[in-house]
């Protein structure tokens, strides 16, 4: 169903499985597993082995009112855990649930570019950005690690061409200008561990302001 | 009290796995030549628990859900009060997973994850929740099984693989294994290595990709 070209290494999946990604990481690493069965596999064959070790593990007993509480409550809809999000349009379920089920509120970064910041803290941030048809994110580099997934249209940069579903990994210091495909609006999900610096564009002083 | 680390370092996380791969590398590689031959349907039966998880999911069966209770939540309990999770923490979470495992049992796909690796994700993404107070990205809900025909010859080959999973486990050492413990059960800030690679993992993903595939080709039909 999808022909995901660029996908995100087992190494990273692996962190995220384990819950060691940071929350900004891991929102890509969810939203990509939504749309691409190769990486989803893999995330599931960890579970198999987190589930092979549980059930090896050792036994506690668990109280007897913890049990007689369980199954007195299976009839009760007070215990029925709200549904999970749904996805929509161009994001999927991870994304609507960061986006907490509104559509995006988008803040001009100029040039026609937008963004809308899902969640930063001190392990990085992630933003969904919207780039016109034709149009080049200007040159940037960042510390740390880039990772950017595609969720509508399409770009192109030095490393290759990255459709729905592809994610581009870009670590320390790669120096890149990706430039949407002309026709669609370009709409990805970014996560960077670090603010990002523009060449020649956004002058420096004004990046806090921009939090880029 | 709990320790909070909202924040675990990607870098940190590099350097434990370039230390894995060199600390656990020895010992379970003879796991991996094991050959992969067709499966073949010994019984027509899956493994209890599964049909248990089967029979809550397609008929709310209370007696296998009680069932499905005794065998796991003294193995949840054991996991989750390892550490500073704590024994109330513990508790709490073994409840809300097994009343999800009642109502949650419409996604559960064993062509895709037998029951103690869908159970084992909800209790983790639990425990991830309570330990950074925010619950973590979790991907899609796949559609609900449309089909009440399984395809038995692809659950069972799905079985045979955990079960070569489970002799690879089996043949770690006590140290590797609690390895591998830390990193699946434990306080994520404290948990220091992975040797997930030198597991025989290859074949699994193909087989949960193969239930992927079905479950999107049923859905197609559908339409």
């Amino acid at each position: 169903m999808h022909d995901t070209h660029h996908h995100i290494s087992d190494d990273l999946i692996d962190a995220y499985a384990l819950g060691r990604l940071p929350q900004a990481y891991s929102l890509v690493v969810a939203a990509h597993l939504s749309l691409c069965d190769t990486c989803r596999a893999r995330a599931d064959a960890l579970d198999m082995i987190g589930g092979a070790l549980m059930e090896a593990s050792d036994h506690e007993p668990v109280n007897p009112d913890l049990r007689a509480n369980v199954l007195n409550a299976l009839d009760d809809p007070a215990y029925k855990p709200a549904p999970a999000p749904k996805g929509s349009g161009p994001f999927p379920a991870p994304v609507m649930a960061a986006l907490k089920g509104a559509p995006p509120k988008w803040a001009p970064l100029g040039m026609g570019i937008r963004q809308h910041i899902l969640h930063e803290d001190q392990g990085g941030s992630v933003r969904l950005l919207y780039i016109p048809p034709g149009r080049a994110v200007p040159h940037h580099t960042h510390r740390g690690l880039e990772l950017t997934l595609v969720l509508q249209g399409a770009f192109s940069d030095s490393e290759g061409h990255f459709q729905r579903g592809d994610v581009q990994t870009a670590r320390d210091d790669l120096m890149h200008q990706p430039i949407a495909d002309a026709g669609e609006v370009c709409i990805c999900l970014a996560a960077t561990d670090a603010p990002l610096r523009f060449k020649g564009w956004i002058p420096s002083l004004l990046q806090p302001a921009f939090r880029i | 009290m709990l320790r909070v680390d909202t924040t675990p370092s990607y870098d940190a996380w590099q350097g434990d796995t370039a230390l894995a791969l060199h600390a656990v590398r020895d010992g379970i590689m003879e796991c991996e030549e094991i050959v992969d031959d067709t499966p073949k349907i010994k019984d027509t039966t899956f493994n209890e628990t599964t049909r248990w998880l089967i029979a809550v999911r397609d008929h709310r069966d209370k007696a296998a859900f009680a069932k499905l209770f005794d065998y796991f939540a003294p193995r949840l309990k054991a996991m989750l009060s390892r550490g500073q999770f704590g024994a109330a923490n513990a508790d709490d979470v073994v409840q809300d997973v097994m009343l999800r495992v009642w109502h949650k049992a419409a996604q559960f796909d064993p062509h895709r994850a037998e029951a103690g690796a869908w159970i084992y994700r909800m209790a983790r993404n639990r425990q991830i929740d309570v330990i950074r107070r925010t619950p973590p990205p979790s991907p899609e809900d796949m559609p609900e099984q449309v089909s009440d025909e399984p395809d038995a010859v692809q659950i069972l080959a799905l079985e045979q693989e955990g079960e070569r999973l489970r002799q690879a486990l089996a043949a770690l050492s006590p140290e590797q294994r609690q390895l591998l413990e830390q990193s699946f059960f434990d306080d994520l800030a404290h948990s220091k290595i992975s040797a997930i690679n030198n597991l025989p993992l290859g074949t699994i993903k193909s087989r949960i990709r193969l239930g992927l595939e079905r479950l999107r080709r049923e859905l197609k039909d559908l339409r």
